[in-house]
Parts: structure tokens; sequence; C-alpha cells
């Protein structure tokens, strides 16, 4: 598709074979492949009836407290001296994060299938939570696959995850993180295909994922607009997010799709620094390659083996990305940055002074592209950042680097 | 005629069925994979599955990803698997050897340039685990200008419909999963297995190989009164798991330490 189709609203992804251009497609075992297929088919089948989407409404609002509020950061913005930041505040969100949207809505659609068994991945805890809350509120039974690196730096998560009575199980293959508990979310549901229902936490993993979750984390960028529109009386100059899998930058940006006037930016996360090796973002430094299910940008070395991610930030530290996202870069409809650990510590801490809002270390890499870009743009700039989600689930980490045990 | 097919025809007229050991290349190391391969074939194997690395085979149990841990340790290549084959063929010109593994090391390399060398090494078939019939167009229409076979698997929960077009995507033969999971789980039930070889061979004329959970010589007996081929696995990375990486072992010495295969055939042939 050319650039100039996307940008007057033909922008219709993915295909029915879940390919976004050259990128999605499932590529899994046989085994299950069958089970891809039926989530498909009753997803197709729910995307057509409006109950579906009533009652997933009514749970946002209900039980999750939407629509969150599109926030003026005012003294931020005067304190950065340029655009206007509006902050999109997934953080008040039930469970303190985007992840729930998606999980209320997988929820939904395992509950019409008839599955007893949730299993979900998990790398900063967040899905993890989010995945064993819905559980809870269903009755089901859930096991949360993470690795033992991130089961050490987000303890608090995984205490909650046990309080809503998930079992967490601790994967120590590869380099022990996202990707390794993914690896192993996979290797369960082919084992127990019949009766599990897999909740991917993000866009990524094989067809229908990408598409379904970003359907419903879109939600974020729908009420992003009309906010935006009520409050300043025109769409937004610029939108950004931080980009792990992809799912908050996808929810916030996709509704924007059409609108050409409005640039995206995903920021990856740089960890010690591009040049350095040692970082988590394939669509600044790597190529496609196929992992997890779809064909997208990865970090491979010369052999096509999957790299060693590094990134501050747990949900944010995996060597794929969901492909919309590929295709997005690929397509020149969004650009795709990176910011290091140190910024994203500053912007951490910047924007808990400021705004009295501590935000996941995650969503602190957008804030610190925030910090970069702002003062150079005018100031009836307007920006949205995608506030994924709140800090708390981050004390530990940030105070060991301060030193600090508590 | 492909090695595969000669290979299937002269057992049906011996009356016999095709024993196919899967190894990971480069556990513990390319060199020994080399004679284990040749050990492999003194024991009685009749085709061999060699395995890839790959860091993320989401396929595969605790024991394959162990052998792909240690392969990947030596720095293990898709390059230098494809090597490793070319000098296999050196001695053997006969003996069929099935690449296996994951889509990304193949998609890294190039599809047209891993088909040549893979065709140069003297590969004769390719089986992409993570690669269903629906995303395999553009390297199976560059593999199918060779005589490489295309092998695909079916899995218990593959339906009736999608047997049928697994089966005419495949050649060389048809590699049915005997149970749900990753590899190195469970236990075989025969009597699903039997049922679902009916479907297959309900599609096709190919021959059929059974792996996943064929563990000893017993099991090995009972699948090749069903099955055209049994596949044999982590029982066999078991047994290579407990080599020493710095050793130079003789091929003697590997054909005695891999007697389960030499079992399993005595126990096919009986
Ligand atoms: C608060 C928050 N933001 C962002 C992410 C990254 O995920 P994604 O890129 O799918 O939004 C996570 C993942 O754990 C998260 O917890």
């Amino acid at each position: 598709m050319s650039e100039s189709k996307v940008l007057h609203g033909e922008y219709n992804s993915p295909d029915e074979h879940g390919h976004f251009g050259p990128y999605g497609g499932i590529f899994v075992g046989e085994t299950l492949m069958p089970a891809l297929d039926e989530l498909n088919r009753k997803y197709a089948e729910l995307k057509a009836d409006p109950a579906f989407w009533a009652e997933f409404d009514y749970d946002l609002k209900h039980y999750v407290g939407r629509p969150s509020p599109l926030y003026f950061a005012e003294r931020l913005t005067n304190k950065l001296g340029g655009a206007r930041v509006f902050l999109k505040r997934e953080d008040l969100n039930h469970t303190g994060a985007h992840k729930v949207n998606n999980t209320i809505g997988q929820a939904l659609l395992a509950k019409a299938m008839g599955k007893t068994r949730i299993i979900a991945e998990t790398g900063a805890g967040q899905h993890g939570v989010a995945s064993a809350t819905v559980a809870a509120r269903l009755g089901l039974e859930c096991h949360v696959y993470m690795g033992v690196e991130d089961i050490k730096r987000q303890s608090a998560n995984v205490y909650r995850m046990k309080m809503l009575g998930a079992n967490v199980v601790g994967v120590d293959s590869g380099s022990c993180t996202l990707k390794d508990a993914m690896n192993e979310a996979l290797r369960d549901w082919a084992t127990n295909v019949d009766n599990t229902y897999y909740i991917i936490g993000t866009v990524a993993g094989p067809h229908p994922y990408p598409m379904l979750v970003r359907d419903f984390q879109s939600v974020i960028g729908r009420e992003a607009r009309e906010q935006c529109i009520e409050l300043t009386g025109r769409l937004p100059d610029t939108l950004v997010a931080c980009v792990g899998g992809g799912s908050n930058a996808i929810g916030l940006f996709y509704p924007f799709i059409p609108d050409e006037s409005v640039a995206m930016v995903g920021v990856e996360a740089g960890g010690h620094g591009l040049e350095t090796g040692e970082h988590a973002a394939p669509l600044c430094t790597g190529q496609p390659g196929v992992l997890h299910g779809n064909r997208t940008y990865l970090m491979n070395d010369e052999n096509g083996q999957i790299l060693d991610t590094h990134s501050i930030s747990a949900g944010l530290d995996y060597p794929g990305v969901g492909p919309e996202h590929s295709w997005l870069k690929d397509l020149h409809r969004a650009t795709y940055t990176s910011v290091t650990d140190d910024e994203t510590l500053e912007a951490f801490r910047m924007l808990t002074r400021v705004e009295g809002i501590i935000p996941a270390l995650e969503t602190s890499h957008a804030i610190a592209w925030v910090m970069k870009e702002a003062p150079k743009l005018p100031s009836d700039h307007i920006i949205i950042v995608n506030l994924s989600g709140r800090g708390d689930k981050d004390m530990h980490t940030v105070a060991e680097i301060e030193g600090m045990t508590l | 005629m492909s090695r595969i097919a000669g290979c299937f025809e002269q057992l049906k007229a011996q009356g016999r069925k095709a024993l196919i050991p899967y190894l990971t290349a480069g556990d513990p190391n390319l060199e020994t994979t080399l004679s284990l391969m040749h050990a492999l074939v003194a024991n009685g194997a009749d085709i061999i599955e060699l395995g890839f690395p790959f860091t993320d085979p989401t396929s595969d149990g605790p024991v394959i990803q162990r052998a792909v841990e240690r392969a990947l340790a030596t720095n293990t290549s898709l390059k230098g698997v494809l090597e490793t084959v070319s000098r296999f063929r050196e001695e053997d010109d006969t003996t069929p050897v099935v690449l296996m593994g994951y889509l990304n090391p193949v998609e890294c390399m190039g599809y047209q340039k891993f088909t040549d060398a893979a065709v140069a090494s003297g590969v004769d078939g390719v089986l992409i685990v993570d690669m269903p019939p629906e995303e395999s167009h553009d390297l199976e229409e560059i593999i199918h200008r060779t005589a490489l076979d295309g092998i695909f698997l079916v899995a218990p929960t593959t339906s009736d419909a999608r047997v049928s077009y697994i089966c005419k995507q495949s050649s060389g033969y048809v590699y049915y999963v005997s149970l749900k999971g990753v590899t190195g789980a469970g236990n075989l039930d025969i009597e699903s297995v039997k049922e679902n070889l009916a479907r297959v061979r309900a599609n096709t004329d190919l021959p059929v190989g059974v792996g996943f959970g064929i563990k000893d010589a017993t099991s090995a007996r009972l699948i090749s009164e069903i099955a055209d081929a049994v596949v044999v696995g982590s029982a066999l990375i078991n047994k290579i798991e407990e080599l020493d990486a710095s050793k130079h072992y003789s091929r003697e010495e590997l054909q005695r330490h891999i007697a389960l295969i030499k079992e399993m055939r005595e126990a096919m042939d009986a």
C-alpha cells in the first residue's frame, strides 16, 4: 500500500491472514494453528455483535473507570517552555496501566469460548496483574509466566498476582525476561490447548492477536481524539508513546492514522545507548525476521539468533515489536526513536516532582522524549503523551539505583 | 527420484519401516554431530533429521531446549550446519538428511541463498517448525524448483480440512505430531495415533512418520506397526547430553553410547 493511501483513509490492515504489509501473519507450530483459527473466527463473530462491544464498554466504564482523563500538564508545559503537553491518564485505570483494556476484552473472548484456564506472559507484571484480575473476576484458573529477572525487579507486582489467586511461574531459560516468558506461555498453550485461553499482553504474537489487542486498546486513541477536540477545539499535532510490544502506542495511534496532520512518535528503550548494543530498540536498530508467531523488526545477530536485550524497564525489555509498528515505520506513518535509561530516570523524577504523577519506567521513556523535543516546538503545538502506567511497581528499582533499600 | 522417496521405496520392498532420529546440530559441537550422524546410520537409522539451533524454540520441551543452548554455546550457525552436511556427504551419499528448525535463521540467510546452500551441501528435505503451509509460499516456491522436499507437520488438533491442505503442500513424507504439547512431553496414546494416521492416509499416498513421545524400543515398535516412519528426538538427545563437550569420541564409542537407536531398529525389524 502506498503512503498516500494510508493518509487518505484507506488504511485497512491487517488483511484476512493477519498481514500488515509484509509483517504479521501466523508462524507457529501446527498444534496451535487450529486454536488460532478458532480464536479468529470467534473474534470475527463477536466483533460484528453490538452486544459484545456494549459489554466491553460497560466493563471499561464501571470496572476500569474509563474514560481516563486527558490532562493538560500545565506546569510541565511551562517548565519545558515549548509545546503544550497533555497526558492521557492510563495510569488511573484499575490496576494502574493501559494493560487492563486488553485483558477485559480478551476475558470476554475467553468466556465466550468456554475456556476455563487463563495463561499470560508478563514483563513488568502489569499485564500479569491485569490478567490475574480478570481471571479472579471470572473465577478462572490463571497462570502467569514471568522471567526470573523480572520477578526480581517487579516483586511488588508478583505479590499482587499471587494475592489475586494467580500462579506465577518463574522462567529461567534464555535471558530470563519477557521473551522467554512468552516462549514458555506458547509451550503451555500447545500442551493445554483444549481448555486454555492465552491472553497475550501486547500487539505481538500470531494473528489475530496483534489485531484484537489493537482493537481493544484503541479506546485510548478514540477517547483522546474526542477529548482533545473538546479541550482545544482541534486535533493534536504529535502523539507520543513508549514502545515495548507496542500496545499502548498503537492504542493511542490507531484512531489517528487517517489524520494526516497528526505525527506519531514511538519511543523504544535505548538502554545504555544504541551504540553499546545494550538496549531494546528493534525498530531503531533491527531488521525484519520471525519471532513469536509473526514477522516484524527484530534484534538478532548475523545468524538469525535473537539477541539479549537490556532496558531499565522490564516492560520494554523485548527484542521484537508488534508487526503493525513495523508496517507504520516502513510506511513512514509513524517514526520511532529511543531514549536511554538515564534520560528515562531523569524524566521519571521530573514528572513526579513537577506534576505529582509518578509514571512507570516504561512510560517515562515517552516523557523523556517530550523533555527533549517539546522545548523546540512552538507554544501552539499540541502533544499528547500516553501516560501508559503508574510507577508504584518501580519503587524498588529506582530506590536501588539511588542506593536505598525499602 | 529424491533420496527420501528412494529410501521409503526400498524400505517398502523390504517390508521395513523407517527409523528417523532427530538431533540438534552442534550439540555439543559440530565435530561430534558429524560423528554422531555416521554412528546413527551404523546403528540402523534410515533418515536423519538434523536440527539447526534457534534461541527461541517454542515448540520444544526442556530436553531439546538444553540441546539448543549447548549448540549455541559453541556458536553453531545455520551455515556451519550446512557445512557439516557437506562433510557427511563425503562419506555417505545415500542417507537422506532433513534440516529441521525455526524460520528466523533461514530468513536471515535469505530464502534463495539458504536453498542453494542446502542443495549444494546435499540436504534432501526441509521442515520449518514455525512455518505452517499458509506462510510457506515464498520459501516453497524456491524449494520446489530444486529436488528438495518440503515437509510439514500434522497435529492431533488439525482439522480434516487442514489435513487435506497440508498433505497437498507436502512432499517427501508427512510428519504426524503424536501429542498435544512440546517435544519430549507426555505419553503416547496409540489408539489416538491410529485414528489420526487414518485421517492423514485418507489424504495422501506419501509415507507418514510419527514423532513426539517415542522413547524406547517398545514404543518404536508399536508405532512402526502403524506408521511408515518412527521419529525419535528427546530420548536420543538425553543420551547426547551425557557426552563431554571437550572430549573427542570415536564413531565406535558413539555407536555404543547411542545403542538406543540400535535397540529401536532391532525391535522395529523383529
Ligand atoms: C505501564 C506500561 N507501559 C508500557 C508497557 C509496554 O508495553 P506496550 O508496548 O505493549 O504498551 C508496559 C508493559 O509492561 C507497561 O507496564
